[in-house]
């Protein structure tokens, strides 16, 4: 076997192939955090499935995060991407604006991201496009907001017999 | 003649070669003991009432032997668990498919109120969407607290009136809960 895939070659690698599309990196918890650019995050994956030395080929997770605070870049889609020949983990984020919270379907790369990226839109309102079905997936039908969003509160609001002084509110 | 019995809360008077006894009490007792319930089990709740089926406590004591797993044959609704937004309507069909006369047990914390689950997805109680006879407290309820409310179902059953459908605090009810057959 070659040279071991590790995570600063990872990185090293997708730097020298997609340059300034990686915008920046970090590695909380020695886990490669590789946030890049919404328009680029398709052809990465892509990429990174397709590389034979590389070989990340297997998604482990497609999730999204709210952050209410940041301005223009409130939604960040999150990619676990895992290497099982190498045991090389990577984790991709792309930030989209709150407004028009839209990036490419992977769904043609990986077809186990269609669920995945269904419980996304479900829960955080991201827009896949492309994907086969984006319809709401665990949450009723009927529902007409995503509920995973910071500015909706968790608990059910049609409840009026929880006395807020009892739970510490 | 004379000799008054009381079996099972039904009064009799008993003669040679006849029994006299209120028809709406004897046809109440044959009812509350054959109750047959229909489980509509989603989680731990549920376990305990697997736990009050089995021998140890042994509901068929009670006339409840079979378990209708059909809402048509069935005469007491047993929800036991936690009930989504999302299966809300599915509750409710079921509860329409049972024929008269039903009744409505609900187990536990969540099927009451929703419980620990305030949150988005979970209905807070199936009062919302059925009409409820007999709450059973707990997060669960032990077998024992189960057969507690199903001897208070039974009383009800007892001694409410046979022909409560046609009520109209019975009809209000279904009102409330958009339930009427005529519309």
């Amino acid at each position: 076997m070659s040279n071991p895939i590790t995570s600063e070659l990872l990185l090293q690698r997708l730097q020298e192939r997609f340059g300034e599309a990686i915008l920046q990196h970090e590695s909380p918890y020695d886990l490669l955090t590789v946030e890049v650019a919404p328009s680029a995050a398709h052809d990465i994956i892509k990429w990174l499935k397709e590389d034979s030395e590389l070989a990340l080929s297997f998604l482990t997770l497609l999730g999204a995060v709210h952050y209410p605070d940041q301005e223009g870049r409130e939604m960040a889609v999150v990619y676990h991407l895992h290497s099982l020949v190498h045991n090389v983990r990577l984790r991709l984020k792309a930030y989209l604006p709150i407004a028009d919270p839209s990036i490419a379907t992977i769904t043609d790369i990986y077809v186990g991201a269609n669920w995945q990226e269904r419980e996304t839109f479900d829960f955080f309102g991201v827009n896949f496009i492309g994907h086969p079905n984006l319809v709401r997936i665990l949450n009723e039908d009927s529902m007409d907001y995503f509920p995973m969003r910071k500015e909706y509160q968790l608990e059910d609001a049609t409840r009026e017999d929880k006395d807020d002084r009892f739970f510490g509110r | 003649m004379g000799k008054v019995e009381v079996v099972n809360g039904v009064e009799t008077f008993n003669g040679e070669g006849f029994q006299l006894a209120m028809l709406d009490k004897v046809i109440a007792v044959a009812r509350a003991n054959s109750v047959w319930p229909l489980p509509f089990a989603t989680s731990c709740c549920g376990i305990e009432y697997m736990a009050t089926m089995g021998t140890n406590y042994d509901v068929a004591r009670f006339g409840m032997e079979r378990m209708s797993f059909s809402p048509r044959q069935a005469d007491l609704l047993i929800v036991a668990g936690t009930i989504s937004k999302k299966l809300a309507p599915i509750l409710k069909k079921v509860y329409e498919q049972m024929a008269e006369p039903k009744w409505v047990l609900s187990v536990g914390a969540c099927a009451s109120s929703g419980g620990i689950f305030d949150t988005y997805s979970v209905l807070q109680g199936i009062d919302r969407v059925i009409p409820v006879d007999v709450y059973v407290p707990g997060c669960p309820p032990r077998p024992e607290q189960i057969i507690e409310g199903i001897m208070n179902i039974h009383r009800l059953v007892k001694h409410e009136s046979l022909r409560r459908r046609y009520s109209d605090e019975y009809k209000h009810l279904l009102t409330k809960y958009n339930l009427n057959e005529d519309e």
